[in-house]
């Protein structure tokens, strides 16, 4: 038995740990000022696939990126913990689109990338928070999806048991290959890079960091592992009208800058019944609950 | 999101030590990996930027995880179940974690599973890994043990053995007994050759023996019937998974809970011979102890690591009188010396680690080619060496991280002497430290040796004659004029105490003295050179040459007015 893989992973702005310089004047953020990192649900995603291959030692593990070149990090950090190789997928044209867009031009490279089992991705990225492009890409794939996957429950070969998170509890479910699984953040952390596999995939690079950084291409005739795929749009068949702008029905009209300010101030004795009552109240004017 | 390493700023300083270059060039036989293993460098750089990023792994997993089940690991401890010793669960984890990280074997060779580090980063991450948990240490360190696998056992011993530790088969080294603790030379645990079997058999107890449920188990036994010393020992390897040994208990301890030390029973186990009988003692367990003792020297600078910054925050923290009490003199000094120490401990350390690595890869290199007559005289230089400071460091690191931990629940006063706090903890975990591996008081004995011989006194002058080029040249040079004197002052000592016969109760009874009047020069010297290279250590410098001139004034005023006859009032108030 051997499974074939794909994660969808990106690069984003550590909104996590936001300065005093993290947005702009304009109200966008400010990407210079915010280090990027690893989108943490992808990881947790990563950990399922890694997880599978644990079981299943024959799976092949693919990371796909949409991002500027420099995502090629990305694709390193996941060699080092375990997956098999990676494509980032970059182009001017897709810069400005939504998930619609997004999704349509994942859902084109999963296609280049053969044959699959399973796509993985995390359930939304830190810096949209939309959940979208990973429902979109499987409906443009026209495969099932799992979405909140906390566990994975088995694997065998052809059906997938993963235990859902959802608000008010949990649900395992069961699907056949090829599916699209987004991963929840109550899932395994990733494991920690493999030392040996640091060594060896440390000087993978991409076509456009061997054009930056001057480094020779012939290496990867001697040792393949250390390519780092990269696809244009073009690469990937994707229609010009469909990506980037174009394709992106979303337009941002405005984005405000809200500061949460303090309004009224509530001392209460702590008394059992009085906090029965603030919990009541917090319900009923829908701050928790 | 801790990470002991990228936070280390003086491990940093000694990874990067000129003599690295040197050393992992000899490792790496001129880079001859490259090509074979996929993960092999193909020069300096690239096996630099290696240990980087591997020292980097071993800095976030120790921070992220060792260090946040330290006190779980501690209230938990071990206990037996059907035969076996079972981990605190934290402990489960820590091993876990660091094997399907892939860094266990650092310093073995690749044809073995092994990183084929050099020993610098090998004792690198034993430093970091203790200053995450001191007890997990143990269980971390005694891969030493395929160290001397792999010099002195067969290949059919190497090729079974070595390629399970980086698997995260765990080690033991089964020296200690009820009867044979400091003298080994007493051992009795029987070892005889099984002729139907083509094995040995190992029949006895054990005791104290740290990590005692191992998977591979170096057990030192009397082969030779009849004999009582050490010339009647032989070394052997046990495999768990064979059976024969009984777990009797595991010791309730102080400190390093998460360490078991198990008391074993052997019943017919069966092990093969390591090298040569009769060489078990006096060849194969001493080259396992200096290792040890380097071990123990690495551990307790990461205690001391883990408890100045504990006390630095706590003292930053707290405040009384208005102030945080960093603010008071006597706390800042008791923090500035902890400094000192550590540092000073640190850089004996690495100085040490680099004297192993130069004479363990040529030693090496000598099983692959013969030698030419220059490169055995650096084998032997670096041996003797390493031979002389291994004592020095375990003496001082193992006494200063007491000092520390002591010093650390002192910065945190009442707060400190609760359980509340890692405080108490590392100062349960530091007490064995002075123990275990040869006593302090052993430490001496071993370390005497280089005061009579004179090998200390020469170190020091060829440290004093090393040219300072930083940009605090000036300021060192008035630090090496005070240390001048003192090296005088040790000479007259020296001579003094040779004077009642090296085997005089006189000169056993001072040589702890003498020695740390060599140590105290050491370390101020240690410090000065690496502040010619980096201002950081400046301050620890000036602490350390200042604590020198203190500490050795002290012991020369003892020793100057001491009489053979006051060794009569220590046997009058030690008489029964």
């Amino acid at each position: 038995m051997s499974l074939k893989i794909v994660v969808l992973a990106k690069q984003v702005p550590d909104t996590r740990n936001v300065g005093k310089d993290a947005m702009t004047p304009e109200g966008t953020v400010n990407r210079q000022a915010l280090p990027a990192i690893f989108n943490p649900e992808d990881l947790n995603a990563l950990e399922m696939a890694l997880e599978i291959k644990d079981r299943v030692p024959d799976t092949e593990i693919t990371i796909l990126t949409m991002g500027p070149s420099r995502a090629a990090e990305i694709i390193r950090d996941s060699m080092f913990r375990g997956a098999d190789n990676g494509v980032v997928l970059s182009d001017r044209k897709l810069g400005g689109s939504d998930t619609l867009a997004t999704s349509y031009a994942i859902s084109q490279a999963v296609k280049k990338t053969g044959k699959f089992d399973i796509v993985f991705g995390g359930r939304q990225a830190i810096d949209g928070d939309t959940a979208q492009v990973g429902p979109q890409t499987a409906e443009k794939l026209e495969i099932p999806q799992i979405t909140y996957a906390e566990e994975l429950v088995n694997v065998d070969e052809n059906i997938i048991t993963i235990k859902r998170r959802l608000e008010r509890g949990v649900e395992v479910v069961k699907a056949q290959f090829p599916v699209l699984i987004t991963v929840h953040s109550s899932a395994k952390p990733c494991r920690f890079y493999n030392a040996k596999r640091v060594m060896k995939y440390k000087h993978a690079f991409s076509k456009s960091e061997a054009e930056a950084n001057n480094l020779d291409t012939n290496i990867w005739n001697q040792f393949p592992y250390l390519k780092i795929e990269e696809w244009n749009a073009a690469d990937v068949e994707a229609e010009d009208n469909r990506i980037g702008l174009t394709g992106s029905p979303t337009k941002v009209k405005k984005i405000d800058n809200v500061v949460l300010t303090q309004k009224e101030n509530m001392t209460i004795e702590p008394t059992d019944e009085n906090l029965d009552n603030l919990v009541k109240n917090l319900i009923d004017t829908h701050i928790i609950g | 999101m801790a990470n002991f390493f990228d936070d280390n700023k003086g491990l940093q300083f000694q990874l990067n030590n000129p003599m690295m270059k040197e050393i992992i060039r000899l490792k790496e036989r001129d880079y001859a990996d490259y090509g074979k293993y996929d993960y092999a460098p193909k020069d300096f750089e690239d096996a630099m930027d290696s240990y980087k990023r591997v020292l980097s792994l071993i800095g976030e997993i120790t921070g992220e995880v060792l260090a946040n089940n330290a006190e779980s690991v501690d209230n938990q401890g071990v206990r037996i179940e059907d035969n076996a010793i079972i981990y605190a669960d934290g402990t489960k984890e820590n091993h876990k974690v660091l094997t399907d990280a892939g860094v266990y074997g650092l310093s073995l060779p690749r044809q073995y599973g092994g990183l084929n580090f050099s020993y610098v980063p090998y004792v690198m991450a034993a430093e970091i890994v203790s200053h995450g948990d001191c007890g997990f240490a143990n269980i971390w360190g005694l891969q030493d043990c395929a160290e001397t696998i792999y010099e002195f056992a067969n290949d059919e011993i190497k090729d079974k053995y070595l390629p399970m530790i980086n698997q995260g088969y765990t080690c033991s080294m089964d020296l200690t007994e009820p009867d044979a603790g400091s003298d080994l030379q007493s051992v009795r645990l029987k070892a005889t050759f099984d002729e139907a079997n083509n094995c040995w058999r190992l029949n006895g107890v054990k005791r104290f023996i740290t990590n005692g449920d191992a998977d591979i188990k170096l057990v030192l036994a009397r082969s030779e019937e009849g004999t009582t010393d050490g010339r009647g020992l032989s070394y052997f390897v046990y495999d768990r998974r064979d059976g024969g040994v009984t777990i009797r208990r595991t010791e309730n301890k102080l400190g390093i809970h998460g360490s078991p030390t198990g008391e074993l029973v052997f019943n017919n186990a069966p092990a093969q011979l390591v090298g040569e009988r009769k060489l078990g003692l006096i060849k194969y367990v001493m080259s396992l102890m200096n290792g040890a003792r380097l071990g123990v020297g690495a551990q307790s600078v990461g205690l001391s690591e883990a408890a100045y910054r504990e006390a630095l925050q706590y003292a930053n923290e707290r405040e009384q009188f208005g102030k945080p009490i960093i603010h008071f003199q006597q706390v800042r000094e008791m923090l500035a010396k902890m400094r000192a120490k550590t540092d000073a401990t640190r850089a004996l350390l690495y100085e040490t680690a680099r004297c192993v690595d130069m004479y363990k890869v040529y030693e090496a290199i000598s099983k692959e080619r013969k030698l030419e007559p220059e490169e055995r005289q650096i084998l032997k230089q670096y041996t003797r060496l390493a031979d002389m400071l291994t004592p020095m460091l375990k003496l001082f690191s193992s006494e200063y991280a007491n000092q520390n931990t002591y010093d650390c629940i002192q910065v945190y006063g009442g707060s400190g002497f609760m359980k509340d706090y890692p405080c108490e903890r590392m100062y349960r975990d530091a007490r064995i430290l002075t123990i275990y591996e040869g006593t302090s008081q052993l430490q001496v004995v071993a370390a005497i040796r280089g005061v009579v011989s004179g090998g200390y006194l020469n170190r020091i002058k060829e440290y004093e004659q090393v040219s300072l080029t930083g940009e605090n040249a000036n300021a060192l040079q008035e630090l090496r004029n005070i240390l001048l004197p003192l090296r005088e002052d040790f000479e007259k000592c020296v001579e003094r105490i040779n004077a009642f016969g090296s085997t005089s109760a006189a000169h056993e009874f001072n040589s702890r003295r003498l020695v740390e009047i060599a140590g105290y020069l050491v370390m101020a010297h240690l410090l000065i050179l690496d502040s010619d290279r980096d201002s950081q250590f400046l301050a620890s410098a000036r602490l350390m040459t200042k604590m020198a001139q203190e500490k050795i004034a002290e012991r020369k005023a003892f020793i100057m007015n001491f009489e053979e006859k006051d060794l009569e009032d220590y046997l009058t108030l030690t008489a029964e």
